[in-house]
């Protein structure tokens, strides 16, 4: 492997990371929208604050790793992308500063009718975030974002491409949310919101699965470099995504939510991960390559440091937090 | 390195995407500096309070580590997501920059980007520990919440100290070369920049939160709970604000060195004058100075630490290296006069309390705390108003002109128009929600449950 190489794989299991466990977050978003008036949402609503509010800002920090790679490495493809894609950035973010604050904001909000505007706003602007950044893969994928300088500034991600990458990252998003708090809920013995949520959370499996496997067809035409890898070399991530998500339904019904959750992760993560390898050895798809792309050799060094630490650091205490989630005095809510 | 200026024929036209962006920038840099200030400082603040409570069984303390602790979780929550905001804006707003610079300086982001993943990660565990972790390793939660706070200032101000004094990599024929990231990251200015911006979250933390607390006193509420809130802050404040005039006369000192438009621009030098007065107050008006008032010698003494070296005078520095004048000059002036009255308030009441006099038996004084709040968060904006302004036309000194480190936007102003719009409304919810938050723990409220929260979700299990 060569020094560029190594670097846009360390980039691309942050962006596998933020996709899991950041995506996890927002897709949240979509059972608190749908989680029906003040008293009836009221469970659903306070798991989502439990479950999420330890690790969202945590799992956020993924994006800002995968940015701060990404322009260090491969700063003028990084350039291009911005200036190209500076709507569906902005949207984006849009969505991510107002989840953010709207949902520090409902956990402290006085009234109900606080709770009640800051949750519309968090909910729905967890939806706005991920089907942008869906939009951005598609953008790139399907080789609408240059290697230099700016394509087109609407074309670029309204196109089959982006829209089946939008549709899709909702889609998981929702999907992983739903299995992670079906289990948060079982653990806390919520059983009415554990059956609430696995019926729900079945469903969009289902949809978001047909739209993974569906997806393919457009992209033929619209991404055909895309396509071609997806059928070739990441045709066993494909094979792997549909056995894997299936079994995460079929757990699902039979209630093993442990085997739930490793399932749903294998399946998203192999969504995204044939992605990465369905257009690799492009980084910008069509126009410019990884080894390409690349900024200085001394400073692709470095980034390993930073990389190698974050292993050492960051990980360790990753896995901290998240077993500390897990445990007992941490799955009942006292405040 | 050679001052270069990378073909400067070529950008006699401004891209519109420039000032607007220029504007964006300042906004979104200027809201989230003072939410940057809390993550820096304020964990330091809590743990001295937590840990009194932990080892001094200190109630009032750890009643006060708690709720600073949720106070923490709101500011926190709109500092990790205005700093996001700042993370795309470099790409979105600067194509220019981080397309050519990306691999130079984009080293101290990532390792930023390590220490802001540290302080999330602890923030959690220490947000949702209480009675959920031992009290003592809850305690410790914080320092890898401080620690990183103190690293992540250093990896930012890394990036801006070397967009004031480039190195790390040689131009030839318009090309970036010999490229060294870490030459660059631990560019000669860094230390000094990082200290004057440490200091200034310590001092802006430390006197927001007092004077939160001296209101309350104000308001009658004059009980040990508000007087430890005070005092804690308002120590942490004192420090900083007597170190600060220090750190900042030695960053000044190299500011004469590395960027003399900037220090002529701060002191209003029109001339080079042999010792140069200390010029205060003064407009610059059709290139004559008005309206100022000039101390003789000292302008040598304080910006070069010499009774005869002169500040380099504008009319050194061709009129399309200068800076705006008036701008640079008021806010450099306004941050120094503000960062004096704080450092000498800071001594005059520590004095008296040795002496037996508690200034906070006094009203007057308690406006004054009130007021000091305020003053050091405009301080530190006007700090950042007269080194970002004073460094233009540059992005980075005497490399790259702003103008051409931005895009062709020209919807930008919208943009801006729609940040207002949206950091407006992210100010009153935070403002809504904190005094709500205070208003309930006056009412004896503590642990704050959420509104639609256990009751309804409780009454909603027992309607079926």
């Amino acid at each position: 492997m060569t020094l560029p190489l190594i670097v846009a794989a360390a980039m691309f299991v942050g962006i596998l990371a933020y996709a899991l466990f950041g995506g996890a977050d927002f897709g949240s978003g979509f059972y608190d929208l749908t989680a029906g008036g003040s008293r009836k949402g009221a469970a659903l609503r306070t798991q989502i604050d439990h479950s999420i509010g330890p690790v969202w800002e945590a799992n956020h920090v993924w994006l800002i790793y995968v940015l701060v790679i990404w322009w260090t490495a491969f700063p003028l493809a990084f350039a291009s992308t911005m200036s190209t894609l500076i709507l569906p950035m902005l949207l984006a973010l849009l969505g991510i500063v107002l989840r953010g604050a709207s949902f520090a904001f409902r956990k402290y909000a006085a009234t109900l009718g606080q709770a009640r505007l800051f949750g519309v706003v968090f909910a729905g602007s967890s939806l706005i975030t991920p089907f942008f950044l869906g939009a951005v893969v598609g953008a790139i994928a399907s080789g609408r974002v240059p290697a230099e300088g700016r394509g087109d500034l609407v074309d670029s991600w309204v196109n089959p491409t982006s829209i089946v990458g939008g549709t899709v990252a909702v889609g998981t998003c929702a999907f992983l949310a739903g299995v992670f708090l079906v289990a948060d809920s079982a653990r806390a013995g919520a059983h009415d919101l554990e059956h609430r949520l696995r019926r729900t959370t079945i469903g969009v499996g289902l949809v978001t699965g047909a739209i993974v496997l569906g997806a393919l067809i457009p992209l033929r035409d619209d991404a055909p470099t895309l396509a071609d890898g997806l059928a070739g070399r990441a045709a066993p991530l494909v094979v792997i995504s549909a056995v894997a998500g299936a079994a995460t339904l079929v757990f699902l019904w039979r209630r093993s939510y442990l085997a739930a959750r490793i399932a749903a992760v294998g399946a998203v993560a192999s969504v995204v991960t044939g992605w990465g390898v369905g257009q690799y050895p492009w980084l910008l798809v069509d126009q410019v390559r990884i080894e390409d792309a690349a900024g200085a050799d001394a400073t692709l060094e470095a980034l390993l440091v930073v990389v190698g630490l974050a292993g050492v650091i960051v990980v360790p205490a990753l896995v901290f937090l998240y077993r500390l989630t897990q445990t007992e005095p941490w799955t009942t809510s006292n405040h | 390195m050679p001052l270069m200026d990378l073909g400067y024929a070529l950008i006699e036209r401004e891209p519109a995407g420039l000032l607007p962006a220029r504007e964006q920038m300042a906004l979104s840099l200027g809201w989230h500096i003072v939410l940057a200030c809390f993550g820096v400082a304020f964990p330091a603040m809590i743990f001295v309070m937590h840990w009194r409570g932990v080892y001094r069984d200190d109630a009032t303390a750890m009643t006060l580590a708690k709720r600073w602790g949720k106070v923490a979780a709101v500011l926190f929550a709109i500092g990790a997501v205005s700093g996001t905001v700042l993370s795309f804006e470099m790409g979105l707003l600067w194509p220019g920059l981080m397309g050519t610079f990306g691999d130079v300086i984009g080293l101290p982001f990532a390792f930023e980007g390590l220490s802001f993943f540290v302080e999330a990660i602890f923030l959690g565990i220490y947000l949702y520990g209480w009675g959920r972790i031992p009290p003592k390793r809850h305690l410790l939660m914080l320092v890898p919440m401080g620690l990183s706070g103190v690293a992540g200032t250093f990896f930012i101000l890394s990036v801006n100290s070397w967009m004031n004094d480039p190195t790390g990599f040689r131009i030839v024929d318009g090309e970036v070369v010999d490229i060294n990231p870490w030459a660059a990251m631990f560019n000669d200015q860094v230390w000094l920049q990082f200290l004057h911006m440490w200091v200034a979250a310590f001092m802006v933390v430390g006197f927001v939160v007092a004077a939160v607390y001296a209101v309350g006193m104000l308001r009658g509420r004059r009980d040990r709970h508000h007087r430890l809130g005070f005092t804690v802050p308002f120590a942490f404040a004192s420090v900083a604000a007597v170190a600060q005039p220090l750190v900042g006369h030695f960053l000044g000192l190299r500011v004469a060195e590395t960027q003399p438009a900037k220090l002529a621009a701060f002191e209003l030098a029109t001339e080079t004058e042999s010792p140069s007065p200390l010029r205060i107050g003064g407009l610059l008006i059709n290139g004559e100075v008005r309206f100022n008032f000039d101390i003789p010698y000292l302008g040598s003494i304080i910006a070069r630490n010499s009774f005869t070296e002169p500040v380099q005078g504008l009319d050194t520095i061709p009129l399309e290296n200068q800076p705006p004048i008036n701008l640079v000059h008021l806010a450099f002036q306004g941050m120094v006069g503000i960062g004096t009255l704080l450092a000498l308030a800071a001594v005059g009441y520590w004095v008296l309390r040795r002496r037996g006099h508690d200034l906070v038996d006094h009203r007057w004084w308690l406006r004054f705390v009130a007021l000091a709040g305020p003053l050091a968060v405009i301080a530190l904006e006007l700090g950042w108003i007269a080194t970002e302004v004073g460094r233009q036309p540059w992005v980075v000194y005497g490399v790259m002109r702003t103008s051409e480190a931005a895009g062709e936007n020209s919807g930008l102003w919208w943009l801006l128009g729609s940040t207002m719009l949206l950091y407006g409304a992210m100010t009153a919810g935070a403002l809504i929600v904190l005094r709500s938050m205070a208003r309930r723990w006056r009412e004896g409220e503590e642990d704050l449950p959420s509104p639609y929260g256990p009751q309804l979700a409780d009454a909603d299990r027992a309607g079926r």
